[in-house]
């Protein structure tokens, strides 16, 4: 009877996170409402504080916020089972989509009606770019820490004038940043 | 078996120093896969980026599994996939476990913030790399005034008013500017 309720959780994290996974464009933030709907509203696996908990994390950690948001939701609902099998149902409609894009790619690609379209395209994608760096620079700014607001533009002139390896960068920052914390703590004891 | 172990270990690393989700990735992949290995080239990259962009899930995902599929089939993209997704879901576990069970350490969300800021000077950075492509075309740009790519430039500018000032989904903007690429460049 257990193993018959297991089975079909198993069965429902996979179609759920089958579903996010396709039909989130974008990634990232979007995933979370979606997450939502499924996990809190639907089936009340945790709640909406759980969620935000979740969220924080995912985005604060390495890789794609979405996965790790779905592999933290999968825990939560079915442990580590549950955050393997939210993982594999999430990463299938990427992989077989582009796939699908891949094996035409070079022929999509060499047709001069697609290419433009793709010439477009990538102007409207290099605007995404920028926009999302306005929002997270104002994000940022508004932390009101001189640290913080100041790594970005000096990462940045680190990466594209001096060419410096990015795991080195963020290395220095992080060593900042526990400077900081340190040189704070003693000013107040 | 020894390209898709590197794969693996490339994007491994990749998926390890993108922090921040989403356009994190793209500065680590441009590092790693276009410039140092020159699996792909600048030309592929920036229309992987694209194709993302109009595919659903994360971009991470889509732009490693599209290399990993270019480099070495169906198993590189999966070698590619697995790799960058791996540490940051072994991470985020832990890391949502810790804070489940200890105090949240002022060290630890200052890292992870300042982490967040230096990661988004690498996006700019990788953007920027990006943007100069779009605008003139070519692998190595030659900064002068003709070879610049003016519709590029122009359509550039529109979606960035379309994008600020009225807001428009990603989708959206994606569509406009597919359309006007193929009014404008036919």
């Amino acid at each position: 009877m257990i193993l018959k309720q297991s089975m079909k959780l198993y069965v429902w994290l996979f179609a759920a996170n089958l579903f996010i996974s396709a039909f989130t464009f974008g990634g990232g933030y979007t995933v979370v409402p979606m997450v939502r709907r499924f996990f809190v509203a639907k089936k009340q696996y945790f709640t909406e504080e759980d969620l935000m908990n979740m969220a924080a994390v995912a985005q604060s950690t390495p890789g794609a916020i979405a996965l790790n948001l779905s592999a933290l939701a999968g825990y939560k609902t079915a442990g580590i089972a549950g955050a393997l099998i939210s993982c594999i149902a999430a990463i299938i409609p990427p992989l077989v989509i582009l796939t699908v894009i891949s094996a035409f790619y070079k022929k999509l690609i060499s047709h001069s009606i697609i290419a433009a379209v793709l010439k477009g395209m990538e102007a409207g994608a290099a605007a995404l770019m920028v926009d999302f760096i306005i929002d997270m620079y104002a994000l940022i700014l508004k932390k009101k820490s001189l640290l913080l607001s100041a790594m970005i533009p000096l990462s940045f002139i680190a990466h594209f004038i001096f060419e410096i390896h990015a795991a080195l960068i963020l290395l220095v920052c992080c060593f900042l940043c526990m400077l900081q914390v340190f040189c704070k703590r003693r000013k107040e004891a | 078996m020894n390209a898709v172990w590197k794969l693996f270990i490339v994007f491994l690393k990749i998926g390890l120093l993108s922090i921040g989700g989403g356009y994190a990735v793209i500065p680590l992949i441009q590092e790693q896969v276009v410039e140092k290995y020159s699996w792909i080239s600048r030309n592929m990259f920036t229309d992987i980026i694209t194709i993302s962009q109009m595919t659903p899930g994360p971009l991470a995902v889509n732009t490693s599994t599209f290399v990993g599929l270019q480099v070495h089939g169906i198993t590189g993209a999966l070698a590619a996939t697995i790799g960058c997704i791996l540490c940051g879901i072994i991470i985020s576990l832990l890391l949502y476990q810790f804070f489940q069970t200890h105090l949240t350490s002022a060290y630890v969300l200052e890292v992870l913030n300042g982490f967040k800021s230096a990661s988004l000077g690498l996006i700019s950075s990788a953007a920027l790399t990006i943007i100069g492509f779009v605008l003139y075309g070519s692998n190595q740009p030659e900064l002068d005034f003709f070879s610049l790519h003016w519709m590029a430039l122009v359509l550039f500018c529109i979606m960035i008013v379309l994008l600020r000032k009225w807001k428009l989904h990603p989708l959206a903007i994606i569509f406009i500017s597919g359309l006007a690429g193929l009014v404008f460049e036919q």
